[in-house]
């Protein structure tokens, strides 16, 4: 694994991408669910609400990280702020 | 008919999910890694932090290349779509020469990216290329490699010339599903042409267009081999699109880092941009399913 060059933090980042995914298929078998329309007016299931999260996150941490000088934490609480809106409203 | 759900069947995705995980994700996963460090090769690393992002978003050279990137496949899309069906309208419905037709259209299409850059970059030539020999001897100052809209002309003309044709066969394929029992109707209604394509033709069409448009925006975008073939991203930058950057930084000048962190925000685009595409498919598809 030498040649992937890996670090700490991002081991840790992938590790929990990969707990969410696992976390999510656990949850898909053991509690179904039908998909409802949000805010968005489009169908989502947890998947699709998961998805939208971390995609949406990605971008927050690019625009703090470009646009605010301040520590990149900040971000996270952000990201965990919109986290928690997309699986309430969307 | 409903159909039956089994998700048993995504057992049958395990092969395709190895074959992307060696071929996709981890390399991915490398280039994430490259991403927060420094090298000086040999495979040794120091640890940079989120410095090459920092670097990456203040970069006028990414934003440049990013902005070019959007012009190009604005104006490919702007122009392809509306041609492409316009082909398909006049295209013969049967016979023979609908066949030769569709065979004619295909031609571009199998031709790799490279071979249409050297048809292209020998075709625009003053001295040898017919194109650029014939706008010579009309008077017209036409040179790809030191004119910024020769330059730009040449690499959209060839760009509509290779794939006008896959617009125009999906297009084609659409129309080719609607029934005649609608084109009676509007007959009946007395609807004028136009009135037929707005109601009939365009929405029947609306699916495949979709596919169309999110086909040739995802191709448009990734686009390398063939302005890099013609004009080498110049002249100065002026063509560099967002691949010919990415790969100038990553192999020539061997910035692993920046080239990294450069990758995953053309990635995130590139995936935000696919999602809303497919979202507005897939809901499309679920409304006209009502």
């Amino acid at each position: 694994m030498d040649w992937m060059a890996w670090t700490g933090p991002t081991a840790i980042f992938f590790a929990v991408i990969a707990c969410l995914l696992i976390t999510f298929t656990i949850l898909a078998i053991r509690f179904p669910e039908t998909p409802r329309v949000g805010v968005l007016r489009i169908e989502t299931t947890r998947g699709d609400r998961l998805f939208i999260t971390l995609l949406g996150s990605a971008f927050i941490n690019l625009a703090w990280l470009g646009l605010v000088s301040a520590p990149q934490w900040g971000a996270l609480i952000l990201c965990l702020i919109y986290a928690a809106a997309v699986f309430r409203w969307v | 008919m409903e159909k039956t759900v089994n998700q048993k069947a995504w057992f049958l995705v395990l092969p395709v999910l190895a074959l992307v995980a060696f071929s996709a994700v981890i390399p991915l996963m490398t280039v994430v890694n490259y991403s927060v460090q420094d090298t000086f090769g040999n495979n040794v690393f120091f640890w940079a932090g989120l410095e090459w992002f920092s670097n990456m978003l203040e970069s006028d050279r990414m934003w440049a290349a990013l902005g070019r990137q959007m012009v190009f496949s604005g104006i490919i899309l702007a122009i392809e779509v509306p041609l492409g069906i316009f082909v398909a309208l006049n295209m013969p419905k049967k016979g023979f020469w609908a066949s030769v037709c569709l065979v004619l259209m295909a031609l571009p299409l199998l031709i790799p990216w490279n071979v249409v850059g050297t048809i292209w970059q020998i075709f625009g030539r003053v001295d040898i290329g017919l194109l650029g020999h014939t706008l010579d001897r009309l008077g017209i100052d036409y040179n790809y490699t030191q004119d910024f809209f020769a330059a730009w002309a040449t690499v959209i003309v060839m760009d509509v010339w290779h794939w006008t044709s896959l617009v125009a066969l999906l297009a084609y394929a659409g129309l080719q599903s609607i029934p005649d029992a609608y084109y009676q109707a509007a007959k009946i209604d007395q609807a004028s042409r136009w009135k037929v394509f707005r109601y009939i033709e365009l929405p029947k069409m609306q699916g495949v267009l979709m596919i169309a448009i999110l086909l040739r925006f995802m191709d448009s975008f990734m686009i390398y081999t063939e302005p890099f073939v013609v004009t080498g991203g110049g002249p100065g930058n002026s063509t560099t699109f967002l691949s010919i950057d990415l790969v100038k930084m990553a192999l020539g000048q061997f910035d692993l880092g920046p080239a990294a962190a450069f990758s995953i925000m053309y990635f995130l685009v590139i995936l935000l941009i696919s999602w809303v595409f497919y979202t507005v498919m897939t809901n499309l598809d679920k409304r006209e399913g009502k």
